[in-house]
């Protein structure tokens, strides 16, 4: 007897464990494997880019806090660089270590997110993001003991940071450094060549290089698939051509990768933290800049190296105090675009494990 | 580091390929005739020696006499970048040639564009809105809209 098939929709969202936010998959299935998938986004749309528009250069820092609030501080850092770009503003040597500082711990706290999750994700539910997050609370003590805030920092300011660390920064910090190698070989212990995770991830979802480059991914999203780009080695912003460190790479670009790349990456944030703490000048963490800014009339693009990839914000000043177009690169929207073609003849459990290892945060895809 | 080329002297190299497609051009930036659009973007693309293979991030400003969209251009291999310009009048029904035949990465930016703009890119393959629902009215981020 001939069983009758045919393929039907299933949401996948908006409001799924899975998807990370408000975010919709409509998948049409094949009994288990997806034949088609069209995402669908918009329910966490809250018009940053309008809203830009009528605030000052400073009131639209609290702004992009809450972009991809898994790292505002990555995103505050990228906005007073495109300002300070626009302005031709000068930072003073302690704000610069100090930034690079709270960008490379934010890169630490948002992979610790993103590998915890993407291992929920593939079944190891809730033990590996326990320990993550335990970690991810020791950078967020930091945080608080720099500005008062857990989530959403607002630390950054054009000219500096808002103000300097007290300090017992330092020392916590040179503890965290080193106690954290410690856990991220714990992690790798538990993880690495765990069998249920290789059957899970190797092979699975694989971004080929040629697509990731055309659909202009970034990231480590950018660099599982093996091309060696990172925006602090390419086009060095801030103080990041005075440290050391390797950009992590994976070949086959698979969901595996993509997550061996991010523990690298912590190694090496880890790296970079170190030698900027030695070399921490002393000195004023923030220049005299006027509290109504006039940058002059032009336009300007300032990237940088975000968690989840090339994160830049395109300014365009009209000579008033607000900016007249606000853009935001939003590196999680375009890594996106080559969803469809990752999950396609994939099962369902894999989609779920195919979207993790992107790592979206829906805020920052929707704006 | 990323080395800016200068769109005086792309467009210079494009006058020759492609006589009068460049309106207007700065050492930071050039503009670029709609009609040539896709012509002067595959040129960009395909020759060796410009080998624009990433198209790194689209946006559109609103500047009342007209829209201009902006094709922030990176080449991964040399390590150099240029800003494309194209300017579309008329607020009624604006429209560019679509650049996703060359770089996929254009397609949720050019929904996004058409959404919140209303710039239609002809080419597209599925241009719908992407942020806003159906039947939303206005677009935005334009300037009239309050």
């Amino acid at each position: 007897m001939v069983i009758k098939t045919e393929p039907f929709v299933v949401n996948i969202g908006p409001a799924h464990p899975s998807t990370h936010g408000v975010f919709r998959m409509r998948t049409t299935l094949d009994g288990e494997v997806v034949v088609d998938m069209e995402p669908v986004f918009g329910y966490l749309h809250r018009g940053i880019e309008k809203l830009a528009e009528e605030r000052t250069y400073t009131g639209c820092i609290p702004l992009t806090d809450r972009l991809d609030y898994l790292a505002s501080m990555s995103n505050n850092f990228a906005y007073v660089l495109a300002v300070e770009k626009l302005a031709g503003i000068a930072v003073p040597e302690r704000a610069e270590y100090i930034r690079v500082i709270m960008a490379e711990l934010q890169r630490i706290a948002s992979h610790l997110i993103a590998v915890g999750t993407f291992l929920n994700d593939c079944g190891a539910f809730q033990t590996p993001v326990v320990y993550m997050i335990r970690e991810r609370e020791k950078i967020l003590d930091l945080f608080e003991m720099a500005c008062g805030q857990r989530l959403t920092y607002n630390y950054m300011r054009v000219g500096g940071v808002s103000q300097d660390v007290p300090e017992e920064f330092a020392p916590a910090l040179g503890k965290f450094l080193k106690e954290m190698p410690g856990w991220i070989n714990e992690y790798d212990q538990l993880l690495k060549d765990n069998e249920i995770l290789l059957a899970r991830a190797k092979g699975v979802g694989i971004l080929s290089k040629e697509l990731a480059i055309n659909i202009a991914a970034s990231g480590p999203v950018l660099r599982a698939s093996g091309v060696k780009w990172d925006i602090r080695r390419a086009d060095p912003y801030s103080i990041y051509d005075r440290f050391n460190f390797d950009i992590p790479t994976g070949n086959a670009g698979d969901c595996y990768d993509r997550y061996r790349v991010r523990v690298e990456e912590m190694r090496q944030s880890l790296r970079i933290l170190k030698q900027a703490l030695k070399d921490l000048p002393q000195g004023e963490a923030r220049s005299e800049v006027p509290q109504r800014l006039h940058p002059p009339v032009g336009e300007v693009y300032g990237h940088i190296e975000a968690p989840r990839g090339d994160l830049g914000f395109y300014l365009v000043s009209d000579g008033s105090i607000a900016p007249y177009r606000f853009h935001v690169r939003a590196p999680t929207l375009i890594n996106l675009t080559a969803l469809r073609d990752m999950v396609v003849g994939w099962k369902v459990a894999d989609l779920i494990i195919i979207f993790g290892s992107i790592d979206i945060c829906m805020a920052e895809v929707d704006r | 580091m990323t080395i800016a080329l200068s769109g005086k002297e792309i467009a210079h190299q494009m006058e020759e390929k492609f006589p009068q497609s460049i309106i207007e051009s700065s050492p930071e930036w050039l503009v670029v005739d709609r009609q040539f659009l896709l012509e002067v973007a595959a040129y960009l693309k395909k020759t060796p020696k410009l080998d624009f293979d990433y198209l790194a991030a689209i946006t559109a400003v609103d500047y009342l006499d007209y829209f201009e969209v902006n094709y922030l251009l990176t080449s991964l291999r040399r390590n150099h970048s240029l800003v494309l310009k194209a300017r579309c009048y008329g607020r009624d029904n604006p429209s560019l040639p679509s650049v996703v035949s060359l770089w996929r990465s254009a397609d949720f930016q050019e929904r996004e564009i058409y959404d919140l703009f209303g710039i239609s890119f002809e080419g597209h393959p599925n241009l719908k809105r992407i942020v806003l629902w159906d039947g939303f009215q206005g677009h935005p981020l334009r300037k009239d809209y309050l």
